[in-house]
């Protein structure tokens, strides 16, 4: 037999099923016993809830807005009354546009509603304009503001169509007001599906990417090495016991988004927990990989958390909108799985089972997850450097 | 080329090895080729770097050779890699227990994955448990586990089937001489009754002298192969044993003969002087007797490097103190009285008192966990006695620990220098560190280089020098304040025999001006070259004396001792006995 062939009948061999029940009951050992993974695997996930369900909020209340109204009538200070009633605001009245626009300059009040002299005329013509100038150094912020904004006037305007002191047919000011997926803008709504996906990165990259390591640094490889088990069975009997870890987080950030946050689920729960999985191989298939690529657990911690960590908070559009980002940014999002799997989810907590939305995200999750298992594979060559 | 050879456990030919290491290549196999035969116990020898690792591994199929090719049970690992680690097991020299798994569970572990059936484990565990001693302990965590107990579960989790090949990587490095022993009995005991063939790495010579064959590995080249009588065979009738007419420690006679010329080697055993001559006459020396002796296996490569052009002479290695330094201070240095250490409920270090003379070398001898370095730690001022009273140069510890620690130098048993700093680089830091200035500084550091033979590679990083540089290194910035007393952990751990001949000459020199030493070692035998050794054992004091003190001890119960090593198991065991008395009557 040639050198070829016979190095390839090596890798054909088969997976035992004895080998991998062992390596397995190995590696759960190890991870019930060493209190550090639990640790990162329950009590991490837990404090991110906790910090980030009633700590991180972009809701707004109480937000200065400088009310200009130039025309004196009734009609126009009834239309700004539902700025009073709002919780979300702290009216500044003034008259004069050039006032408020200092204001704004100088950061004081985060929007102006004007009102022009002709409104009232221009009302009861109906064609009456309302406007309203946001500071948009925050985006998140300005967006809320705006659908604010527009919901005290849209106030009004149900009032009077109720009244019957306007024709339901031609308002006249046309408000498209409604926020789509988060009517009351609680933006724990949305905050509590990115979570699940920054606790189910975590919890898969940063578990698996220190357990290579520590073999190699143990040296508990090498003799692992000099044994019949192959590759594979290494990798596979790494993946189970953490693929049940991150499923255990999965349950606790499902049961707090639910009775905690009491964050609508209106699509299929199957759909989030099969899209979760999915995704929990991708990130335990990067930790597996970068472990077993740097064969040191401190590097492969630090670069766990640069590579996968980092990106799914920041760029996966979890705390950021990624309509609102340079386009570069966009472009690196979309080629990080943890957009998906955002997207996935916010679109199953919020929207429904939209179809094909989610057969697109949870083919692409597919897809890398794949990849990095077979990379994570690959990588685990039984040699020594 | 001709077909390997079937009948053979291991060959290699022509094996080669290299490492890139920075920019440079390193050979750490060059041109290796010998044989080892099945069913016989075959010694890979050699100090650390000399390439045993490496060689190992290749047949373990872990790496693949650079050039030349190795045969394992007959097949070629270039290619045949997964056959091969199916018949051979392997037993790295940090071997991969898992320290979280019971003893039991890594058994189980090793079990499955070489496929045992469960009628085989009953009978093989059996046989194991009982072979190891280690039945008493199948549910305890492996990492709970002492040293030498761990050595013997990694052999036994190598042993859950039975391999037609078994390569052993230094199974007794930093284990005690009774674990030792214990470890080379089960091996013997394999090869003899079961017909195992093994290839083991070590570092001791008695070990290799116990092997059908032995591969002489030195800076990755074969120095020598053959059976150990083949070795011996140089060094016959060269050996001689040195008796001084005239009251002198056997120290100062090694170091007198190490320092003539015709003397290829000297040791200092049982009070004598073990030397080999480089003609196979004694020599004439004023008030010495010699006596012709048997030669042993080391004898003989001593031989063997002696006559490498590249090796040193160890009388190279003295030292100079400058003359104001030298007999200073008062004549005890350490008075330590009933020292005690407690950890919790575990207590250390019980109940110890000694003291220690000015220029005397003092050795602590006693297995893993005996209280070795606790003792140390706390002569150092690193950790605070539980209670007792301990002196060092004078200073009470318990008042003035910074006090004392500026008379003291401390080598600690691994590398604990600056890898990414020059030579020199290092010892400015450590002479600025003991507050050495100016012209002072520059004068230290200049003896440090010449003295410790460092100034050829001065500004090279100490991380990227060989292990014996880094030792020097070590010792050289210990000393750069001129302490009264030098305390050294473990070393000569890993040191080839040239350099341990060498540290020992450092070692007189300064302790004949004047410097204390304090030593640990677990080179039995090196504890010929102290005046003093006290042998510890689960926290308590065993033995205090002289070498020749501490054997007639030794014999005194009975037992038959012939080396250091017969003196301190005797005593240590002697102990246990006597402690599981006392436990079983109370």
């Amino acid at each position: 037999m040639s050198a070829e062939s016979l190095s390839a009948s090596e890798h054909r061999r088969g997976v035992s099923k004895q080998r991998l029940v062992a390596l397995i009951r190995k590696e759960a050992r190890q991870l019930v016993r060493d209190k550090s993974n639990v640790m990162v695997g329950l009590f991490l996930p837990l404090l991110l809830i906790l910090l980030f369900g009633y700590g991180l909020s972009f809701d707004v209340r109480d937000a200065p807005v400088a009310l200009v109204t130039e025309d004196p009538s009734p009609t126009a200070q009834n239309v700004l009354a539902g700025f009073y009633l709002s919780p979300y605001f702290a009216p500044v009245p003034l008259v004069s546009l050039n006032q408020a626009i200092d204001l704004m300059r100088a950061g004081d009040v985060d929007a102006i509603v004007y009102l022009r002299s002709d409104f009232s005329r221009n009302l009861a013509r109906g064609d009456a304009v309302v406007q309203v100038l946001l500071h948009g150094t925050d985006p998140n912020r300005a967006r809320a503001l705006e659908a604010f904004a527009q919901g005290a006037i849209a106030q009004w305007s149900a009032k009077r169509i109720a009244a019957g002191e306007m024709n339901r047919a031609a308002p006249p000011i046309t408000i498209e007001s409604r926020q789509w997926f988060n009517e009351a803008n609680n933006s724990r709504f949305f905050l509590v599906p990115g979570l699940v996906v920054v606790i189910m990165t975590l919890n898969g990259a940063l578990l698996t990417s220190l357990v290579m390591a520590r073999e190699w640094e143990r040296g508990t490889l090498e003799a692992l090495f000099v044994t019949p088990v192959n590759s594979t069975e290494i990798v596979i009997a790494k993946l189970v016991p953490y693929f049940v870890v991150g499923l255990g987080g999965l349950v606790l950030c499902l049961l707090s988004a639910k009775f905690l946050f009491f964050v609508p689920i209106r699509g299929s729960l199957a759909l989030i927990v099969f899209t979760s999985m999915i995704y929990l191989l991708v990130s335990l298939g990067l930790g597996l990989l970068i472990s077993a690529a740097l064969k040191n657990q401190f590097l492969a911690c630090q670069v766990a958390l640069i590579v996968s960590f980092l990106p799914a908070l920041m760029l996966s559009g979890f705390i950021f909108d990624l309509h609102s980002v340079p386009s570069v940014i966009r472009a690196i999002s979309r080629v990080l799985p943890a957009t998906y799997y955002v997207e996935a989810l916010q679109t199953l907590f919020l929207a429904g089972n939209v179809a094909p939305l989610l057969v697109r995200d949870i083919a692409a999750l597919s897809v890398v997850a794949v990849i990095l298992l077979v990379a994570a594979r690959a990588n685990t060559r039984k040699e020594l450097a | 080329m001709a077909e390997p050879d079937t009948v053979l456990a291991l060959e290699a030919r022509g094996l080669t090895k290299r490492f890139a290491r920075d920019d440079t290549v390193v050979f750490a196999l060059d041109d290796i080729t010998f044989q080892a035969r099945r069913g016989a116990l075959t010694a890979l020898v050699g100090p650390d770097g000399a390439g045993k690792t490496t060689l190992l591994r290749l047949a373990a199929c872990l790496m693949r050779a650079d050039e030349g090719s190795i045969f394992v049970l007959g097949m070629d690992a270039a290619t045949q890699r997964q056959a091969i680690q199916d018949r051979i097991s392997y037993m790295p020299q940090r071997f991969g227990l898992y320290e979280d798994l019971s003893v039991q569970e890594n058994l189980d572990l090793y079990a499955d994955l070489h496929g045992v059936s469960h009628e085989q484990r009953a009978e093989r565990y059996a046989r194991l448990l009982e072979m190891t001693g280690l039945g008493p302990f199948r549910t305890r965590l492996a990492g709970k586990l002492s040293g030498g107990m761990k050595q013997k579960l990694g052999l036994a989790c190598t042993l859950v089937r039975s391999p037609e090949l078994l390569l052993l990587d230094e199974p007794t490095v930093g284990v005690d001489p009774l674990s030792r022993r214990e470890l080379w009995e089960i091996v013997v005991d394999l090869v003899e009754r079961d017909g195992l063939s093994v290839v083991v790495s070590t570092s001791y010579m008695d070990e290799a002298e116990r092997c059908s064959h032995v591969v002489v590995l030195h800076e990755g080249r074969v120095l020598t192969r053959g059976a150990p009588d083949e070795i011996k065979q140089g060094a016959r009738g060269h050996t001689f044993i040195a008796t001084s007419t005239i009251p002198q420690t056997a120290r100062a006679l090694q170091a007198a003969l190490i320092d003539t010329p015709e003397v290829v080697d000297a040791v200092p055993r049982g009070g004598k002087v073990r030397a080999v001559i480089r003609e196979q006459r004694p020599i004439e020396l004023p008030n010495v007797g010699f006596e012709s002796v048997e030669a042993g296996l080391e004898d003989g490569l001593m031989m063997l490097l002696h006559r490498q052009a590249s090796t040193r002479s160890a009388s190279a290695a003295m030292l100079d103190l400058a003359p104001e330094r030298r007999n200073a201070g008062p004549e005890i240095v350490i008075d330590v009285h009933d020292a005690v250490r407690k950890f919790g409920d575990f207590i250390a270090v019980n109940r110890t008192s000694f003291s220690v003379r000015r220029g005397e070398v003092f050795g602590l001898l006693g297995p893993n966990g005996a209280g070795k370095t606790t003792t140390f730690r706390m002569l150092c001022g690193l950790l605070p006695a539980t209670s007792g009273k301990l002196h060092v140069a004078g200073v009470d510890l318990r008042k003035a620990r910074a006090a004392a620690r500026q008379n003291i130098g401390y080598v600690a048993q691994k590398f604990s220098l600056y890898g990414d700093l020059t030579i020199r680089e290092n010892l400015e830091f450590f002479a600025g560190a003991y507050g050495l200035r100016n012209a002072r500084k520059r004068e230290r550091v200049e003896w440090a280089l010449e003295n410790f033979d460092l100034r050829e590679h001065a500004s090279d990083a100490a991380g990227t020098l060989p292990g014996g540089f880094q030792r020097r290194l070590a010792m050289a910035a210990a000393l750069l304040h001129e302490p009264q007393i030098l305390f050294l952990d473990e070393p000569t751990s890993g040191a080839d025999p040239l350099a341990r001949r060498e540290f020992w000459r450092r070692i007189t020199s300064l302790a004949e001006q004047g410097t204390t030493i304090v030593v640990t070692t677990h080179f039995m035998e090196e504890a010929e070259y102290c005046d003093r050794i006290m042998i510890q054992d689960a926290g308590t004091m065993l033995a205090l004396g002289t070498p020749e003190e501490v054997r007639a001890q030794a014999s005194a119960g009975g037992a038959v001792v012939d080396t250091m090593e017969d003196a301190f198991i005797a005593i240590v065991e002697l102990a246990r006995q006597k402690a599981e008395r006392s436990g079983a009557a109370a």
